[in-house]
């Protein structure tokens, strides 16, 4: 202990105070500040862009999602479109189908009542033909059956005789 | 990592210089075993002491004469008006300096004012009783703290000058030290003090702890003096500590110490006189830790080194080459070790000052 009292020295005491209190300030002033400072500055920055990193991630999710539901709609309307096109396309051939049933059974409807009206004009018309046919041949007959004076008497003798029976 | 290395290595090859140039102090004495301890020893207690001149090594010839390598450094004294004068003029303690008709000599590493021809009186326990003027000299140990001073202040200069003209971030120098700068904030700081108040220590603790570390690296190179084994200097360090730690104390801090709250009146009346001691022993307890660490590094290493000439045959002299070297990077360690030490317990005793009463029911 006396030894280390011996060895104390007021001189380098007073030096070591003074140069090291200036080193202090000294160093506050123009080193450890900006250091720190530039140090703080960093970090937040680093903070600041890892945050923002991770907002843009977490916007790009939302957006990812986003896309994804509007596709995923975009691929429901398409499918709801593409069975009303098929459907339109089914009731458009049920439809055509229907139309062209019926008129094909008009049309053969009016077929067959224009054939029937034929049918029937050309039935008078050959009846008219038999009948004027059949006239004729009586008449040729009648007439040569009345050719002759008795026949014709006879003729009448019996119609009268028919008559008489009446 | 590669610069670390670098530094390290460079810090290693200098510490094997100052094998050599021990070496060469010691060469070409053939003395006895006993005389060589002797020197060894007195040669190690000079080592330690603060010097008025910077001597690099010192030899002596064939004719028995001393010769010095190194060079002289300013004389202050303040003794009924300031006296500067080179300390060539004491010759090593071997003559009388002479000014404005005063006479001072170097007598073990104190100046003592004397009379022409340099008589030394002693009291009956060998202690010279002459009178000793205030001493402000710029002596080995100042100068080395000048180098620091300005070595560190031309790093960290640098270093911060880095920041600007490399947008924000470190270049050189700066890569190496900041992290070390970080981890004295992260590591040290923070944790000790706390989120909210660290900000106002950190020029301190960044300081003591860059300079303790460099003046001990710089001990451990052979030009290098080492200054924290002067307790004039440790002293300095923990005052500051001490001195701040008192200025910042809150009223927490004092209530502590003067009226402990949760044990009964008769023990806070015990108590604080024990916690007001306390206050003082803390920081002492850091002055005796630093010095006494690094001068028991130094008296041991020295030891061994010395070890060398006493044995002077190849098998003990390699052996304690090889015991020395192995210290010396354990003294490495040590050097950043204490600078760390020190710098977290006065960070530790700063966070007791500042911290705020947080549990109520205690």
């Amino acid at each position: 202990m006396e030894k280390l009292l011996d060895q104390f020295s007021l001189g380098l005491f007073f030096w070591q105070a003074v140069l090291f209190i200036a080193l202090i300030l000294l160093l506050r002033k123009f080193a450890w500040k900006p250091i720190l400072d530039s140090v703080n500055n960093r970090e937040e920055g680093i903070k600041n862009a890892l945050e923002s990193a991770e907002k843009a991630k977490l916007e790009m999710q939302n957006l990812q999602a986003d896309n994804e539901k509007l596709l995923q709609e975009a691929r429901l309307e398409r499918e709801a479109m593409l069975k009303e096109a098929r459907d339109i396309k089914a009731k458009m051939i049920e439809d055509a189908k229907g139309e062209a049933q019926s008129q094909a059974s008009k049309i053969i409807e009016q077929a067959q009542t224009a054939i029937e009206s034929e049918k029937k004009a050309a039935m008078t018309e050959l009846k008219n033909h038999v009948a004027t046919l059949s006239l004729e041949i009586a008449e040729k007959v009648v007439r040569k059956e009345l050719s002759t004076q008795d026949s014709q008497e006879k003729l009448v003798e019996s119609m009268l005789g028919e008559a008489k029976l009446n | 990592m590669r610069r670390k290395i670098s530094v390290k290595t460079i810090t290693l090859l200098l510490f094997l210089v100052s094998f050599v140039t021990f070496g060469q102090e010691e060469h070409g004495q053939a003395k006895s075993g006993t005389d060589k301890r002797s020197e060894i020893k007195e040669y190690i207690q000079h080592h330690l002491q603060d010097s008025y001149d910077f001597n690099l090594f010192s030899w002596t010839t064939d004719a028995g004469e001393e010769k010095h390598f190194g060079f002289p450094l300013p004389v202050i004294l303040w003794d009924d008006g300031l006296k500067v004068f080179s300390s060539s003029k004491f010759h090593h303690g071997e003559t009388v300096a002479e000014v404005d008709g005063n006479y001072y000599k170097n007598y073990h590493g104190k100046i003592y004012k004397t009379d022409a021809e340099g008589t030394i009186n002693y009291d009956a326990e060998h202690h010279a009783t002459n009178e000793k003027p205030l001493d402000f000299s710029i002596t080995k140990n100042v100068t080395m703290i000048l180098m620091v001073f300005a070595i560190m202040f031309f790093m960290f200069r640098r270093m911060a000058k880095s920041y600007q003209k490399n947008n924000g971030m470190p270049k050189g120098m700066g890569r190496f030290l900041e992290p070390i700068v970080i981890y004295v904030r992260d590591e040290i700081a923070i944790p000790n003090i706390g989120e909210e108040h660290y900000k106002r220590y950190m020029s301190y603790l960044l300081t003591v702890f860059f300079f303790v570390w460099i003046v001990n690296l710089f001990g451990l190179t052979p030009i290098g003096m080492n200054v924290t084994n002067n307790i004039a200097v440790t002293l300095c360090l923990a005052l500051i500590t001490y001195v701040i730690t008192t200025f910042s104390g809150n009223k927490n801090y004092w209530k502590h110490i003067f009226w402990m709250p949760g044990v009964p009146v008769p023990m806070k009346i015990i108590l604080a006189p024990i916690e007001l001691l306390g206050t003082i022993i803390k920081p002492f307890s850091l002055m005796i830790r630093l010095y006494a660490n690094i001068t028991a590094g130094h008296i041991v290493l020295m030891s061994i080194i010395g070890m060398m000439f006493v044995f002077h045959n190849w098998v003990g002299s390699s052996l304690s080459f090889l015991l020395a070297f192995v210290l010396g990077i354990l003294e490495l360690l040590v050097a950043a070790l204490q600078a760390y030490i020190f710098t977290v317990l006065s960070a530790l005793y700063f966070g007791m000052a500042v911290e705020e009463h947080h549990d109520e029911a205690h």
